[in-house]
């Protein structure tokens, strides 16, 4: 299959890695990856903060890229869900409505994409360690993604999968509501990184980047050894 | 009027401070989670029942007009009056007529939020009449002079010594952290209280369209007593409390224990549907229902947002809220706290005012998931958040979404600004966490990620050429 890559613009600003990772389980499994280079960013931040207007412009350009493309996987929830079920919000009776439903129905999110289109929950990974799923409230919640990413962790030889007790409990991040309301971000951060260390776990996995951002960033803070990884990082280490 | 936006950020930034504050609330809630839990899994099907349940609210609100009106022609026939109050002064002037024209002196209250919406205890105190209140939680937060803390747990932020040390300062008794004796210590009271009161005011779960009744759910009888000792009762309702048919109680009761305390079912269920008829013994000799709009019509008049109508105030949105569990019920300001009152209170109150309640919100929809009747409570955080910006759009935020989509529109200027943003980075290093940061509401708590030395885009440019 020629699958179009979807890198969010901070995946692709802050760890190019776990776009790499896509890539390699993608072309390992067979499949060709194309990236179109035009793509920008799909416009959450300002459509989360309710300025439509500004999102349009950004999701245009990021419709324009996936045009042609027969098949989109993206390494984020968040952003997947942007474009599969915000967009037609964003777009509805607009002129370009039917091909924001389009990208939609073509679009997936990455572990999804792998177990839900592919039929995969073996990529054949190996890594050895003790993880803990987050689950990405986006993912979980406007996906109903859940099994998936135990599916495929659970295949990984070598790992451990212990879950946490709030697993499914928001980590805080929520785009600029981090920043806008950072003390009660700080706080869902704090009882986040609590769960993550109860569990014993050496590293903390998510499939959203966005979400990592927020754990990863008060475990450095904190000096924490626990490191995060993208699912996608996991399932591309042989 | 910013101030309620600025009383938001001070009030949430003092809680989210006090850790073990935080622990306290999170740890009374976990017993919540697994008792609910347990009786969810005693209905056949829960998803189902919230299906249901939808519809049947659905059905209601987008017929109120009909089932308003047949709810009032048949409560009406056994002697009740009904009055229909546009608004909160209109509710509370009605109540302080029927408590002249009785000469009523005292007045016992069971558990309505609909009476904290419109501030009933502070008019009927104004105009000197005796108002107490006899559900437990409510009568501890209205000795501290507190509104309730949480729709459902009105006390749940204080410990049993904190109401012990307030019992032994307003009514002299011993201390004890025994929760059966504090309860006896307030019955005491209460008990002399109901025989005094000649009105007693109350809520209402549900009003009946079909049967012309409405019934309360309660677990510690005080409710029965208010409604029924006093010579008057008056119940307050919103007018989106109406269900059409009897029989739809047999979902919402014990829908509403569940949800709203992990109950199977609340240990008093009552309907009332009238005063006391001819040849009845007891009961109160008149009933009034005052049916409260209140702006419920222009939420009504929002069709995106008009399944908000269909809450029941189980408060089961907030249990689950991570920014409710961690800032408390007193942060918001509002009468109706957590996500519902962040959904619906820019509609009761003004948008203008109220909406910093949208955007406090990581859009996590751990509330819609967990709403019985499925109201989709964390999109319409979104609706008033494009609703807010259209009405009265920020400047800086303007300023940076329409930089924002300018740079974004174009990939090569957001390549460029990403160039740009790289050599500033080492600049921020200097400052980091510090006032001078401009990053400082992210730094002041977690690392900022630093910008990988080359983006995706060029390393896949580099790597595999300009292949399409």
């Amino acid at each position: 299959m020629r699958i179009s890559l979807f890198v969010p613009c901070f995946v692709d600003q802050l760890y190019p890695n776990v776009a790499w990772s896509v890539v390699r389980v993608l072309e390992g499994l067979g499949h060709e990856v194309v990236f179109p280079e035009n793509q920008s960013c799909c416009g959450q931040p300002p459509f989360n903060s309710g300025y439509w207007d500004e999102a349009r412009s950004a999701a245009r350009v990021t419709m324009k890229a996936f045009r042609d493309a027969e098949v989109v996987v993206g390494p984020s929830g968040s952003c997947v869900t942007m474009i599969k079920v915000f967009y037609p919000d964003l777009f509805k009776e607009e002129p370009d409505e039917l091909e924001a439903r389009e990208l939609a129905a073509k679009t997936h999110e990455f572990s999804s994409f792998l177990v839900n289109v592919l039929g995969i929950t073996d990529v054949g990974a190996k890594f050895d360690g003790k993880v803990t799923f987050h689950d990405g409230c986006h993912g979980l919640r406007e996906l109903g993604i859940k099994s998936e990413p135990r599916a495929l962790l659970s295949n990984v030889k070598g790992l451990e999968l212990i879950e946490m007790c709030e697993a499914e409990t928001c980590c805080g991040f929520g785009g600029t509501f981090a920043v806008k309301y950072a003390p009660i971000s700080t706080a869902m951060d704090e009882v986040k990184c609590a769960s993550i260390l109860k569990t014993g776990a050496d590293t903390v996995v998510s499939n959203d980047s966005s979400c990592l951002m927020q754990i990863r960033g008060m475990l450095e803070k904190e000096k924490s050894s626990v490191r995060s990884l993208h699912l996608a990082e996991i399932l591309a280490s042989k | 009027m910013a101030t309620q936006s600025a009383d938001f950020q001070t009030l949430s930034r003092r809680y989210t401070a006090d850790k073990g504050f935080r622990a306290f609330i999170q740890k009374g809630l976990s017993g919540y989670y697994q008792k609910r839990d347990q009786n969810k899994a005693n209905f056949q099907d829960w998803q189902g029942a919230r299906d249901l349940a939808a519809e049947t609210k659905y059905e209601a609100v987008n017929h109120l007009d009909k089932y308003l009106l047949e709810f009032e022609a048949k409560i009406t026939t056994r002697g009740a009056k009904v009055f229909w109050a546009q608004n909160a002064e209109a509710a509370r002037d009605y109540i302080l007529k029927v408590a002249k024209e009785n000469n009523v002196r005292s007045i016992i209250k069971s558990k309505t939020m609909t009476s904290e919406e419109i501030h009933l205890n502070d008019a009927l105190e104004k105009q000197g009449f005796g108002v107490f209140e006899s559900d437990l939680g409510e009568y501890i937060v209205q000795l501290r002079k507190e509104a309730p803390f949480h729709l459902v747990f009105p006390a749940m932020h204080l410990t049993r010594g904190q109401i012990s040390d307030l019992f032994q300062k307003e009514l002299g008794s011993e201390a004890t952290d025994e929760p059966e004796k504090l309860t006896m210590i307030a019955r005491d009271v209460m008990r002399r209280k109901y025989c005094e009161a000649d009105m007693g005011i109350s809520g209402t779960n549900f009003a009946v369209a079909e049967t012309g009744m409405i019934s309360i759910t309660e677990n510690e009888g005080n409710a029965r007593l208010t409604t029924s000792l006093p010579k008057i009762h008056v119940a307050l309702l919103g007018i989106e409390k109406v269900l059409p048919k009897l029989e739809d109680l047999s979902l919402f009761l014990p829908m509403l224990a569940t949800a709203g305390a992990g109950q199977t079912m609340t240990c008093y269920n009552t309907m009332y549907a009238g005063p006391r008829q001819p040849g009845e013994p007891d009961g109160p000799e008149q009933m009034h229902v005052v049916l409260l709009d209140n702006r419920r019509t222009e939420l009504l008049a929002d069709a995106e947002q008009r399944d908000a109508l269909g809450c029941i105030r189980c408060g089961a949105c907030l249990n689950v809220c991570p920014i409710f569990k961690n800032v408390g019920g007193y942060s918001y300001g509002t009468t109706y706290g957590g996500p519902i009152g962040s959904v619906i209170t820019p509609h009761l109150r003004g948008l203008k005012d109220w909406k910093h309640l949208s955007a406090a919100s990581s859009l996590c929809g751990a509330c819609t998931e967990a709403c019985p009747v499925k109201i989709d409570l964390h999109h319409h955080l979104l609706q008033n958040r494009r609703n807010g910006a259209k009405a009265s759009p920020s400047p800086a935020e303007k300023i940076a979404f329409g930089g924002f989509s300018l740079m974004m529109g174009h990939p090569a200027l957001y390549r460029f600004a990403v160039v740009f943003g790289r050599i500033f980075q080492p600049l921020q290093n200097l400052v980091n966490g510090t006032i001078l940061d401009p990053l400082r509401a992210w730094t002041g708590s977690r690392k900022f990620p630093t910008l990988a030395p080359q983006s995706f885009h060029e390393q896949w440019k580099k790597d595999r050429g300009s292949k399409p």
